[in-house]
């Protein structure tokens, strides 16, 4: 008899949810698709070979192994900054500050990473590794923690005020590679920081191509945030605050503890995404590197449904895009610039999905919710 | 009766409306004569939503006809329908607030002139229709500055001003004090009197026999009959709409009080603006007893329950749970202290409307065993528990994993109730408990909180429902302008004394 029960009862579940992620893959899968032919239009306009463009751009992103290689690099802090992103909006908060986040993460990683051993400190990687990758962390959770603490206490608007942390993060970034954490090689003449130790570096997979153990981690970690967002306490915590806060607050949620944790874990994906990026790949910071992965992070984790598998394969998209498009200008003259008016249009077709459900007739999911309420089902 | 023999203006036939794993509308036949107010009356998830919104043109039927005054006719948008004089007025007004009403009035059908919007002419006109009506609206104010009950009219004289003479009213009273409810029901007398015919939908029975010329009665999709309110009464009503005897009468043994839960002295609590709209009441709950709270809406009840259950700050005095101080704690402290709630407005506090209803059944427990452990969600107890919820308290879903906003408001609250007795409560704190459920959900919430008080719980009921109050009370406590200004035990309180002391004659 309990046998029975059991498998009636997850049964459904499973069916449910391959039903559920099909459906929700579906419009943004479509406004990819839709971007993609009216950016074909666009290339054709310009007078170019949309076909030839696209093929350019697959075989520059899946061409070779070593495309492929590259494209993980390119995805790596795509992942770490756009679960940011996702994760403050499960919360209900708009975190736009992962940009600032990002850069003092980058910030802080290379200081750790080549500052220790002018110290004098003398560090093995198994320790001097996790230590710098933690450092980034620490620093994105911090600088997100301020605003985060103002909307819990004062019901300051996230929005502006990391808005406004991205100002002083990256001016205090500039600050700091022009000024005292400055390449002093005489030859250097560049704002960048000094290479960070051998010992702190995370290693590439393979020799030869540059995929890393970073892009690996955070495959890890979009796993570790869904577990936590679905399977722990503080996650139903998280959601239920970012869904309704009133009926949170009524459940004896502390609500003002939970924006800050969730705005601190947040921040702390994004510092993240910095120090991945410093230990992994360049091995230093350098102004510039990193601009646009936080304000990408906003468009990946709306294409990506804010779920963290939604994020990774958004972020693989957007990673081949970037990656291919100079084969793309190589082989067809057309300009690396269209990907960003196709990413453009994606996030417009994702944010204005209405547009996408009219095109292809999906019958609207709201209609659905009126239908059934009233009959229990 | 004259309108035994007044023409047939609207007729539907045999409609057939079905929803995915749902036949909404089977087979219904409905007919509306000029000037008579015929009741469409069902349990939330009858079908009388879906036959309304076939005849106003919402959704298309699957099958079967409509015809206005003996024409047939088809409805591909609420524009068609209103074009054949259909109006229809929604239990959530459609008005933008900042707008005068005659703005309000003429949007999405604007009178100009030389290419300007001509308010006065539309301004005229309400003032016309308000006179033949006797509707009472003023043109030229603003709608955020009128009660819920102009705001109403407002929304019907927006349907004659489009000629409606088939007025269609969606639970008109559940947003009206008993008040603002007599003066509708005037209002309606005075437009049959002038010839517009009303579908009037409810599932208020009292209110149904006395306004109605005829009654229809839908229960799962189809009519189960049309009578007259000469012809049946309540119990016979509730048993059409329900499908069985309905007992309306709470049945209960004498209650055996004990020690107090709950002491509440020199209580005082401010409203968002600051002002003091309960002051310094002080009152017990024992034990096994109900403490019934009646009173107008708007005297304090709302806040009195809030900062009892720690959602809203308290000015001063003292609250003892379960001889615990509590007075001003947060609300994870006065749950573990035994204090259940179940909240006026449960869409916005009762429940997470996106979510499952597994999950909104251990929204306050979720920490605890056995739903977590060391901070993991443990799936398999939180399935069993709302298995075993939903079989025990008859929440109508076809699973667990369904998210709570899919229910009907009478399953909605089911939930609530099922999460918030199955926990080990000491005091149960119940506002407006049915508001807006029908009468088999309401049978059932009544049943379950006398239940509740045999075993030896302490209920604090407020209720704005004065039958409400009198058929679940031990004693009653009227509140009036933040004041208990009685309390009294329920068997020797009747309509007549509460109803002077909620409208706030002194107690003698």
């Amino acid at each position: 008899m309990a046998e029975k029960e059991k498998t009636s009862s997850s049964q459904p579940r499973i069916s449910g949810w391959l039903r559920s992620g099909l459906n929700t893959m579906l419009v943004p899968a479509l406004a990819v698709l839709t971007a993609m032919i009216v950016g074909g239009i666009v290339i054709a306009l310009a007078g170019g070979n949309p076909f030839a463009a696209y093929a350019g751009l697959i075989e520059g992103s899946f061409g070779s192994l070593n495309a492929i290689s590259e494209t993980t690099v390119w995805a790596t802090p795509y992942i770490f900054a756009g679960l940011a992103v996702a994760f403050g909006f499960k919360g209900g908060l708009f975190n736009i500050g992962a940009e600032g986040q990002l850069a003092f993460g980058a910030v802080m990683a290379a200081l750790v990473g080549y500052g220790l051993p002018l110290m004098g400190v003398d560090l093995p990687a198994v320790v001097f590794v996790p230590l710098t990758v933690v450092a980034g962390i620490i620093a994105g959770g911090i600088w997100a923690a301020i605003p985060g603490w103002l909307k819990a206490k004062f019901g300051g608007h996230e929005v502006i005020n990391t808005i406004m942390m991205n100002y002083i993060a990256l001016n205090i970034t500039s600050y700091l590679l022009n000024g005292p954490m400055k390449d002093n090689n005489p030859l250097n003449v560049v704002a960048r920081t000094p290479l960070i130790a051998e010992s702190a570096r995370i290693s590439t997979v393979f020799p030869d191509y540059r995929f890393h153990w970073g892009f690996i981690l955070a495959l890890l970690v979009a796993v570790l945030i869904w577990f936590i967002l679905w399977k722990t306490t503080l996650g139903f915590e998280i959601r239920t605050v970012g869904t309704n806060p009133d009926a949170a607050r009524y459940a004896g949620v502390n609500v003002s503890n939970i924006i800050i944790i969730t705005m601190v874990i947040s921040g702390a994906l994004a510092g993240m995404a910095g120090s991945i990026e410093v230990t992994a790949l360049n091995y230093r910071h350098e102004l510039g590197f990193a601009v646009g992965y936080g304000f990408d992070a906003i468009a990946i984790a709306l294409l990506g449904k804010n779920h963290p598998a939604g994020v990774v394969l958004a972020s693989l998209l957007f990673g081949a895009m970037r990656n291919g498009a100079t084969r793309m200008q190589f082989n067809t003259q057309i300009p690396v610039d269209i990907i960003s008016i196709i990413q453009a249009l994606i996030l417009l077709f994702v944010a204005a999905d209405a547009i996408v459900r009219y095109i292809y007739h999906i019958r609207i999911q709201q209609d659905r919710l009126v239908l059934t309420r009233g009959w229990g089902g | 009766m004259y309108i035994k023999d007044a023409p047939v203006i609207l007729s539907a036939e045999a409609i057939t409306k079905q929803f995915p794993g749902v036949l909404a509308n089977d087979k219904v036949n409905f007919d509306l004569r000029k000037g008579e107010v015929h009741t469409l009356l069902g349990e939330n998830g009858a079908g009388k939503s879906t036959l309304m919104n076939v005849l106003y043109g919402l959704y298309k039927p699957d099958s079967g006809h409509i015809h206005i005054d003996g024409k047939p006719v088809t409805f591909t948008s609420p524009k068609d329908a209103i074009a054949n004089g259909i109006g229809m007025v929604h239990q959530h007004f459609m008005l933008i607030p900042v707008f005068t009403v005659a703005e309000n009035i003429m949007l999405g059908s604007e009178t100009t002139r030389n290419g300007v919007l001509d308010i006065r002419a539309v301004s005229k006109q309400v003032r016309e229709l308000s006179h033949t009506y006797g509707l009472d609206v003023d043109p030229d104010a603003l709608v955020q500055d009128l009660p819920v009950g102009i705001q109403q009219r407002v929304e019907i004289v927006k349907a004659l001003y489009r000629k409606a003479n088939i007025l269609i009213l969606d639970e008109p009273t559940a947003v009206l004090t008993p008040q603002e409810a007599d003066d509708l029901f005037q209002i309606i007398r005075r437009l049959t009197e002038q010839g517009v015919s009303i579908v009037f939908i409810s599932h208020k029975l009292k209110e149904v026999l006395a306004i109605s010329d005829r009654v229809t009665v839908m229960r799962t999709g189809k009519v189960v009959g049309t009578t007259t309110p000469q012809e049946v009464n309540e119990a016979k009503l509730a048993a059409m709409m329900v499908g069985r005897e309905v007992i309306l009468k709470v049945d209960k043994k004498p209650a055996k009080p004990g020690e107090p839960v709950l002491s509440v002295s020199d209580f005082s609590v401010m409203d968002s603006r600051g002002v003091e709209v309960v002051k310094k009441i002080s009152f017990e709950v024992r034990s096994g007893e109900v403490l019934g709270i009646a009173g107008i809406q708007g005297n304090g009840q709302t806040e009195l329950a809030e900062a009892l259950t720690g959602l809203r700050k308290v000015h001063g005095g003292r609250v003892i749970l379960n001889d615990k101080e509590s007075t001003g704690r947060p609300p994870r402290q006065l749950i573990e202290n035994g204090l259940g709630h179940v909240p006026e407005d449960r869409q916005r506090h009762g429940l997470v409307l996106p979510f499952a209803i597994a999950d909104n059944m251990m929204l306050c427990t979720y920490y605890q065993e056995p739903f977590a452990q060391k901070g993991v969600l443990q799936n398999q107890a939180i399935d069993a528990n709302s298995r075993k919820l939903i079989e025990q308290f008859d929440v109508r879903t076809p699973s667990p994993y369904v998210s709570a906003g899919k229910l009907s408001g009478g399953n909605q609250q089911k939930v609530i109730v099922a999460r918030e007795l199955s926990r080990p409560i000491r005091l149960l704190v119940a506002n407006q408990p049915t508001r807006g459920l029908d009468v088999g959900s309401i049978e059932y919430i009544h049943h379950e909180i006398i239940d509740m008080r045999d075993k030896g719980i302490g209920v604090l009921l407020i209720s704005a429902e004065l039958d409400e109050i009198m058929a679940l009370s031990d004693r009653i406590a009227v509140m009036f302008r933040g004041e208990i200004v009685a309390t009294l035990p329920a068997a020797e309180a009747n309509r007549e004394q509460l109803g002077l002391l909620m409208a706030g004659a002194t107690h003698k």
